[in-house]
């Protein structure tokens, strides 16, 4: 029944993916695009933009501050179904343009690995997907944008229109302003089908050689198991994927039933399970080589039919350590992280191996760059984990690779600021209403300017 | 209005498309009847928002009323793109009851008749000021019930004279008991819970169906200041409840289905206990 409206602001838990850091904020929802710059009144330690919450650290968190999220603004603007160009708010999620877009016979041009994330946090994190090689990242889809900053300016950005806002928009972690509404240049389909082909392989070498034969295959992306040594060191399941081109079933998908019970207890997770889960996984393939025709969903999106497996983690939450190592150094580099993981005795469910190809991120943040891309979880042990993403973050340096903002909790500032030398010029665009918890880590310490 | 010609292109662009990129059809028994002339007052609240993209989806016609320009231009968009068979808009404040004959007839000529009605306008109000000052109770009386009395009152003749049609209002459990922390909101939607009750007593007969709807808190805009414990309920939940009851044509809807269980309670709870309680 209504009660009263109240007039303290709301603190609801607004967590990020990884459930670490975990910072109280108040929460302002916007539910129109005139909502904002109007919701900042009264933030005074700062305020930002946030989506769906599915970065794993604090990229969409504000200690103290103002968060702003923008999943009420979810309304489709316009769509051309001859050219599959959609206009929609910046708060609709993927799973929300899906259902509007395959009973339509269109896809998203590139996906994250779950749906259920914002248009806006897929631009200010510019995402890939499987089919980085030859699609790029999120960005390379979005032919324009309306950009509204804090003093009330609105901006159309596009590659002609405001192209220093356009590209210090896309990977710019909501920095610059709010995103407003966005286009997005969706893709053909005539099935809900996806061509699978699942191929074991054992090390780096034969991973990058079968990359290299299913170069036109659109999707691909691998399991590593990273806890084996020895002949099983780095083997992994090489998985590929292209739209199924016969034209089937377009519709849309249920919603999920499965909801991840509760926090597990710490020991849930440890070298032993993972290894087990790591081998079962590996040999539940039977054969070196399976093809089959399967589901979008599954192939695309594995862990969303168990809406929060995040909990499987506990309350400590997890880290993620996702780099991308250009070519000069990726397989070295890659061996040699994927050594002083296994060395740390920490275990990982979700290694995830894949390349990026050159088409160049429209972002001047962006983190795709060719080379190898990996990714892994790792349950939250402080002694261990946080002197490893140190180290593991530092060895990437090394390589001349750079972490994933989105995907962190650990990057130190000189880390950062090595990583992302554009990062001075990325302040000129920098909205001074806004800030996050990850920006005011990774922008403190050295002296650096803010 | 523009929205004619932005309906028949999005039209004829579907027509154009070779056979396998056409939409999968909308199953239900409802959108196999043709599309519906639907009038929607108060189009921007969030449970009218959510509702109308469900008719949206099977192609329905919509007039659209709201008070705010910007937010019922974007609210259109939606409903074009997803898929509505018309749609058309007016911006009008409907605490303005003179104006009611006059926007109602044009919606129905734009509608080209009508099937149903969706009455979603309403205002919290701010429960403390509403306290202190009769202007804040005024308004909050003016819009949740004097406004909508008027605009029932000619639509219910509308309907009868035709003997077609369904009215859907959109009350809420606030009004089945009043309580100190939001009597004055309460007592407009009990007003027009008995309102719209007698509305329904006179004209079922002439074959127009009159529904109350009586919604439990849900998350919208409008509760967002709203700190409350037991969660509020899902907005697109809410919307597919009342897709289904409005076809099906029934009298008294409580949604989430749990609150005609609890409102009985506290209907039942003896005055001189109750003016003890904190609620
Ligand atoms: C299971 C899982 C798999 C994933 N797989 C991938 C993957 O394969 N590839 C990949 O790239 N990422 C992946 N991610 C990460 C995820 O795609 C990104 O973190 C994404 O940006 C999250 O979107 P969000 O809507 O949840 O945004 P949030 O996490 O809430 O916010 C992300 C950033 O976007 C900004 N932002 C949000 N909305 C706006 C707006 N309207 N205007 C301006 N700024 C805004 C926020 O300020 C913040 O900086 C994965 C995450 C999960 C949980």
């Amino acid at each position: 029944m209504p009660m009263d409206p109240e007039t303290a602001p709301v603190r609801p838990p607004f967590e990020s993916w990884g459930r670490y850091p975990s910072y109280d904020a108040t929460l302002k929802p916007l539910y129109w695009q005139g909502d904002f710059p109007g919701a900042l009144a009264g933030a005074h330690s700062g305020a930002l933009p946030v989506g769906m919450g599915r970065s794993y650290g604090d990229v969409c968190l504000l200690k103290e501050g103002t968060l702003l999220p923008t999943t009420a603004m979810n309304r489709l603007l316009d769509f051309n179904a001859e050219t599959g160009l959609l206009t929609a708010e910046a708060g609709i999620t993927l799973a929300q343009i899906l259902d509007f877009a395959v009973p339509r016979g269109y896809f998203l041009p590139v996906t994250p690995g779950t749906k259920y994330v914002t248009l806006g946090g897929a631009i200010a994190n510019d995402v890939h997907g499987k089919n980085h090689d030859v699609a790029g990242s999120f960005g390379n889809h979005v032919p324009c944008f309306e950009l509204v900053r804090s003093d009330g300016t609105r901006m159309l950005c596009s590659q002609k229109e405001n192209p220093d806002w356009f590209a210090a928009t896309i990977g710019g972690m909501g920095l610059t302003g709010l995103i407003t509404w966005a286009q997005l240049r969706l893709q053909p389909i005539v099935s809900r089908m996806i061509d699978y082909q699942g191929i074991q392989f054992h090390g780096i070498d034969e991973f990058l050689d079968l990359k290299k034969q299913y170069e036109q295959v659109a999707y691909t992306v691998s399991w590593v198991d990273c806890v084996s040594t020895g002949k099983n060191f780095a083997r992994g399941i090489f998985m590929l994927g292209d739209h199924s081109k016969v034209p089937a079933q377009l519709t849309t998908t249920p919603k999920p039933k499965l909801v991840f019970p509760f926090n597990a207890p710490g020991f849930a997770l440890n070298r032993a399970s993972v290894s087990l889960f790591n081998t079962f996984f590996f040999h539940k393939q039977m054969k070196p080589h399976v093809s089959t025709l399967q589901d979008y969903e599954p192939f695309f999106y594995p862990l969303d039919k168990v809406l929060h497996w995040n909990r499987m983690y506990g309350k400590r939450g997890l880290l993620q350590f996702q780099y991308a190592i250009p070519w000069e150094h990726a397989k070295e580099g890659t061996e040699a992280i994927l050594k002083e993981i296994a060395k740390s005795g920490l275990a990982s469910f979700l290694a995830v191996l894949k390349t990026f190809g050159d088409i160049p991120s429209l972002g001047m943040m962006s983190f795709p760059q060719a080379g190898i891309m990996f990714a892994l979880d790792f349950p939250i042990k402080p002694n261990i984990s946080f002197p490893l993403m140190q180290r593991l973050g530092d060895m990437t340096l090394e390589f001349g690779g750079r972490l994933y903002p989105a995907k962190d909790a650990c990057m130190t500032a000189p880390q950062f600021q090595a990583f992302y030398p554009k990062w001075q010029q990325f302040t000129r665009y920098k909205d001074p209403a806004l800030t996050s918890s990850f920006w005011e880590r990774v922008t403190a310490s050295e002296g650096a300017a803010r | 209005m523009s929205s004619m010609e932005h309906t028949q292109t999005a039209t004829n662009a579907e027509q154009q498309l070779p056979i396998r990129y056409a939409p999968t059809a909308v199953t239900d028994d409802a959108a196999e009847a043709g599309p519906r002339r639907i009038l929607v007052l108060g189009a921007t609240s969030g449970i009218a928002e959510a509702t109308c993209r469900l008719w949206a989806a099977r192609g329905d016609h919509l007039f659209l009323v709201a008070r705010n320009a910007d937010r019922l231009h974007v609210v259109a968009a939606d409903m074009r793109v997803r898929g509505a068979g018309y749609v058309d808009t007016a911006v009008a404040d409907l605490d303005d009851t003179t104006k009611h004959a006059e926007l109602l007839a044009h919606a129905v000529n734009s509608l080209a008749g009508l099937d149903l009605v969706f009455v979603a306008l309403g205002v919290l109000g701010d429960a403390r000021e509403s306290e202190r000052d009769f202007a804040e109770a005024n308004r909050i009386l003016q819009t949740n019930f004097v406004s909508v009395v008027s605009l029932l009152t000619w639509l219910g003749n509308y309907c009868a004279q035709r003997h077609h049609g369904t009215l859907a209002v959109l009350s809420s459990v606030a009004g089945d008991r009043g309580r100190k922390s939001n009597y004055v909101y309460g007592s407009s939607k009990a007003g027009l819970s008995a309102f719209v009750a007698g509305l329904r007593n006179r004209i079922d007969r002439e074959g127009v169906r009159v529904i109350t709807i009586k919604p439990g808190p849900v998350k919208t805009a409008m509760t967002a200041g709203m700190d409350i414990k037991s969660g509020m309920a899902d907005v697109d939940d809410v919307a597919a409840t009342l897709v289904k009851v409005i076809d099906k044509g029934s009298d008294v809807v409580y949604v989430p289905g749990k609150w005609r269980i609890i409102m009985a309670i506290i209907r039942a709870v003896p005055e001189f206990l109750f003016k003890k309680l904190n609620l």
